[in-house]
């Protein structure tokens, strides 16, 4: 068509001001997403305007949530999202640690890639897939450990009371068995790209295996490491529907292990759709703006763990 | 040459769209889960008979189906509960409801080597507020001669998301018991003082079919389709009543004497020797003035042919039809709704 006005420079097409555009271009980008965040959170900060009003602060700290007589306080949630959060980060740091240790040290690399690739096929199964799988096999074995276990642990406070199966610890257990691939993945990638020289300078200096394994690479990975364990974390306080078919939706806090509870994520996925009132609504929303400060708070240590924890010769991304 | 390709792409798709675009006229509805299956069904139906009109209906809740008829995003909505006197104040137009089938709350449990349980709303009501923690309580134990009770703690299992099933279950236990009433009080969702929480129909299913000795509520049809045992409810007469369409039919009967003309009414715990206690009605949100006139006779035709036709094919799906006093009375009613803007 328009053949004779392009510039044509060695057969190539080249506009005179593509650095400027691409500049501009991309940096766009950048900043429409983070205007999607800030547009995120200042639609929740409006939106919950009515119950920030009436219940201020202390929304964080109440303890009730009725939606009848309208008094709403977030405290169960925030301590069963955080509950559940540390159990699994609890259970799946070691198991994933090692894992990816073993997989990235210890195992020839002919077993260690399928291996590691069947791992992370475990991170696209659907959260709602891992739910059924709760409800239907994690929720019968964990209440025959719990009912094995309640005669010898039952007077501690922790493990008291009525087992159902349905709980605190099982939703812990099965937001671990959710996590631990994202930290095995990511673990295995930094452990694999420490220098090979490390290794072979511990090993020089008469080190064992587990010695230089344990001493000097992990150490080498450990912020890779920690940000694996904080993507886990992320993942653990959003997780919703596997979590809300097998926590017992009680906004309740009991000191007990094996009680049901309830989190942020879950009450919004079951209460959102039919709130009939404004205020209701507005204090769904006040509990996913909590969420939200939530999330943004543990990234932010996150981040300066990282940061603080990064050896710059060896910084390692992610 | 690339001027004749894009004018056969537009001739095509132009001639496409001919077709499919056909003269039905669409009319969109949204609410209730409850009677999603019974309206799918109805609409389907109903296109067979006639193909200008096409009624299409997402279940996204009651709630949902207020608020949208509300903000006449939708041209009809459905609703397990009636609008409260708070919601009908907000619609520019005043909303009509009109009954369309009726439901029944039942309860269900899984307490081994327990075929069938009889319970009267004291001890519902107690089971729920966390006063009868034990199968074996002398108050189950009274109603259930010659039954088996274990000596195990009850496990209730509520629902966790807002719903109508809920909505008539609390309002049940509100008419029976004054303690509930001013501890608990009646919504889509509750303070519920002890129990677990499933999410969904399905979900208390679930939770209630894993859990030895749970008891939980559930609209009578999926008690039914899962093969789930249920209780029978001592009535206001005193008759052990078990829910069946017949018996569901009935309570609705009952509640004919006392009909309100906007048809909002609970049909909870009646009178009669026969009904069963947990019932209701659930309701199609007409807006009382349609403006587009295809719409009104679309609507309008739909709900004589849901009055008559209709209720045939109720029964098969297990959904209690209504009586025909409920019917008499909903016929003038349609009526009511005019062509026009306000």
């Amino acid at each position: 068509m328009a053949a004779s006005r392009r510039q044509h420079v060695g057969g190539r097409y080249r506009w005179p001001h593509a650095d400027r555009a691409f500049e501009l271009g991309t940096l766009g980008f950048a900043l429409a997403v983070i205007a999607v965040t800030l547009i995120v959170a200042g639609v929740l900060f409006h939106s919950s305007a009515a119950a920030r009003d009436r219940y201020g602060w202390a929304f964080l700290w109440t303890s009730s949530w009725d939606p009848v007589q309208l008094h709403f306080g977030a405290l169960p949630f925030i301590y069963g999202t955080l509950a559940t959060s540390a159990i699994a980060v609890a259970i799946a740091l070691p198991l994933g640690l090692l894992a990816a240790v073993c997989l990235a040290e210890l195992l020839p690399s002919r077993l260690s890639d399928p291996l590691a690739f069947l791992i992370e096929l475990l991170v696209a199964v659907p959260s709602v897939v891992y739910g059924l799988v709760g409800v239907f096999v994690l929720v019968p074995i964990m209440r025959s450990i719990e009912n094995a276990v309640l005669p010898v642990l039952g007077g501690i406070p922790l493990f008291a009371g009525p087992v159902y199966g349905i709980g605190l610890l099982t939703a812990g257990v099965l937001l671990a068995i959710m996590i631990v691939p994202f930290i095995v993945s990511v673990s295995r990638e930094v452990l694999l790209a420490v220098p090979q020289a490390q290794r072979d300078a511990a090993l020089a200096l008469g080190s064992t295996r587990w010695e230089t394994v344990w001493h000097v690479v992990v150490p080498y990975a450990r912020s890779g490491i920690l940000g694996s364990v904080f993507l886990a974390l992320a993942r653990a306080l959003g997780e919703t529907m596997a979590v809300t078919m097998v926590i017992g939706n009680r906004p309740d806090i009991s000191a007990s292990l094996f009680a049901p509870a309830h989190t942020m994520a879950a009450v919004l996925a079951n209460e959102f759709a039919e709130a009939d009132s404004s205020l209701y609504l507005s204090a769904l929303i006040d509990v996913a703006f909590v969420l939200f400060g939530i999330t943004i708070v543990v990234n932010a240590i996150a981040r300066l763990l990282i940061a603080a924890t990064t050896n710059r010769a060896t910084e390692v991304r992610g | 040459m690339l001027t004749r390709r894009l004018a056969l792409l537009a001739a095509t798709i132009l001639l496409l769209t001919a077709s499919l675009g056909g003269a039905a006229k669409l009319i969109n509805g949204a609410g209730a889960t409850f009677p999603y299956p019974i309206y799918s069904k109805w609409f389907d139906e109903y296109r067979k008979k006639n193909s200008d009109v096409q009624i299409n209906y997402q279940s996204i809740g009651s709630g949902g189906g207020i608020r949208q008829v509300l903000e006449g995003t939708v041209d009809f909505g459905a609703s397990d509960g009636p609008m409260t006197d708070e919601q009908l104040a907000q619609a520019k137009t005043p909303i009509l409801h009109f009954p369309t089938v009726l439901g029944a709350v039942v309860a269900t449990y899984n307490v081994p080597g327990v075929d069938k349980l009889r319970l009267t709303p004291e001890s519902l009501t107690g089971i729920f507020l966390g006063k009868i923690t034990m199968w074996n309580d002398p108050a189950l134990a009274k109603d259930n001669p010659g039954v088996k009770l274990p000596a195990q703690p009850i496990v209730p299992v509520h629902r966790s998301d807002g719903s109508g099933t809920t909505y008539v279950f609390v309002d049940y236990l509100s008419k029976v018991s004054p303690e509930w009433s001013k501890s608990v009080g009646r919504s889509t969702s509750v303070a519920w003082p002890v129990g677990l929480g499933g999410k969904g129909n399905e979900g208390v299913t679930g939770l209630v079919k894993q859990t030895p000795n749970a008891i939980g509520y559930v609209e009578l049809v999926y008690a039914a389709q899962n093969k789930l045992p249920y209780a029978d409810i001592k009535n206001r007469s005193g008759a052990f009543v078990s829910p069946t369409l017949e018996s569901v039919t009935a309570a609705a009967a009952a509640a004919v004497a006392k009909m309100p003309s906007d048809f909002r009414v609970s049909i909870t715990d009646p009178e009669a020797a026969d009904a069963y206690p947990i019932a209701s009605f659930t309701w199609l949100l007409i807006p009382s003035a349609i403006p587009n006139a295809e719409t009104h006779k679309g609507i309008v035709d739909f709900l004589e042919w849901m009055l008559s036709e209709g209720q045939t094919f109720t029964k098969p799906l297990g959904y209690a039809p209504l009586p025909e006093a409920v019917v008499a009375m909903e016929r003038p009613a349609i009526q009511k709704i005019r062509v026009g803007d306000r």
